[in-house]
């Protein structure tokens, strides 16, 4: 079994995608902290055979729907809200933020979808069971999300 | 204003985490995290040394290996990950000290190391003979016939001479203050260059 730290090294990137993508940035370091915890936790216990990817990528899935679940319950009062970053300047890359509200935006299955097939690079198969629907309605989701950020997100010709 | 493509639109989500990520933060943060929560089983650093970069590794009940960079650190980490437990991070805990005393040993600053050893990699007569190598001071040396009537088997010099091949805590453990009957050096775990070194600078030091 390889070390914990190779895991963490390897699949750190791709787990972030994820938090990033269906938290937006303010949540996403903590439940990056939450999935990689929890998979410390459990680690010693996954088959040798087991896809890493498809297993930490399913915990974040997880503490992603307990974030928004914590959301829904406890509304923050709006003097509580962290600051965004305005549309369009501050950020260093004030596009990809754009392109992170879009993709908040989307509705959950369709950003699920998007996320876990072409960020996490899961096959639909996995995608399907992650967003407890049919590989039909996974692939269906992901197109439908993917041609909903073009139209949502052209970028400038500069 | 043109359609982005699916890829340049996944390239854009990707970049925007990936380059926008404190890694080494988050990363030191789940260490500190998983030591309070009990589940750091190993944690581990390297550091540079006059005999090469050496990789230390400590459990909650203290230093368990000090590898040399002839042993290969990455297939260290795997031997501690199935001898262990696989919950390995990289962290200061137990480690930074210990770094901080090899540090003023080299520099001929320090002659007693003064932190937790586990030898729990080393079992029986290995393990009695490691605990009589811990008292062996600075600056002397003993033959391995010594080493074996200390460990409590007068008749077991070359299981002793394998003992201090094999000690997983070199330097800390200072299996380098064993020598032959004869006076010359023996084997080391980190090379006969590495030993020489050593007991040059106890002899001096």
């Amino acid at each position: 079994m390889q070390p914990f730290e190779e895991v963490v090294a390897q699949h750190s990137p791709v787990v972030m995608r994820v938090c990033r993508a269906l938290l937006g940035p303010i949540e996403a370091d903590d439940a990056w902290s939450e999935t990689f915890l929890a998979a410390l936790r459990a680690y010693p216990d996954l088959r040798p055979e087991s896809n890493i990817r498809g297993w930490l990528v399913t915990i974040a899935h997880r503490k992603a729907i307990d974030h928004i679940r914590a959301r829904k319950r406890a509304p923050e009062p709006a003097d509580d809200l962290p600051e965004r970053l305005p549309a369009g300047g501050g950020g260093p890359e004030p596009d990809d933020t754009e392109l992170h509200s879009a993709l908040a935006a989307l509705p959950f299955k369709q950003r699920g979808a998007v996320v876990y097939r072409y960020l996490a690079d899961l096959p639909y198969a996995e995608v399907a069971a992650l967003l407890e629907c049919s590989e039909a309605a996974a692939r269906r989701n992901a197109a439908d999300g993917i041609a909903r950020l073009r139209r949502d997100y052209q970028k400038d010709e500069s | 204003m043109t359609m982005p493509t699916n890829r340049e639109i996944i390239d854009d989500l990707t970049f925007a985490s990936d380059e926008m990520t404190d890694f080494v933060g988050l990363r030191a943060r789940l260490a500190a995290h998983a030591d309070r929560e009990g589940l750091l089983d190993v944690s581990y650093r390297t550091m540079d040394s006059p005999i090469g970069p050496l990789l230390l590794a400590a459990t909650p009940a203290g230093l368990v290996r000090v590898a040399f960079e002839g042993e290969n650190h990455d297939d260290v980490l795997v031997e501690l990950a199935t001898a262990i437990s696989p919950r390995i991070l990289r962290s200061p805990r137990g480690v930074d000290e210990v770094a901080r005393q090899l540090d003023e040993y080299f520099a001929g600053r320090r002659r007693v190391f003064e932190v937790p050893v586990d030898l729990q990699l080393s079992r029986g007569f290995r393990r009695a003979v490691l605990q009589h190598l811990l008292e062996i001071p600075y600056g002397v040396r003993e033959s391995y016939a010594v080493v074996a009537t200390a460990a409590g088997n007068s008749r077991a010099v070359r299981a002793a001479g394998t003992a201090c091949a094999t000690n997983p805590i070199p330097l800390v453990v200072p299996c380098h203050r064993v020598v032959r009957s004869d006076g010359t050096y023996g084997q080391y775990r980190g090379g006969p260059a590495a030993k020489h070194t050593l007991l040059t600078m106890e002899a001096t030091g």
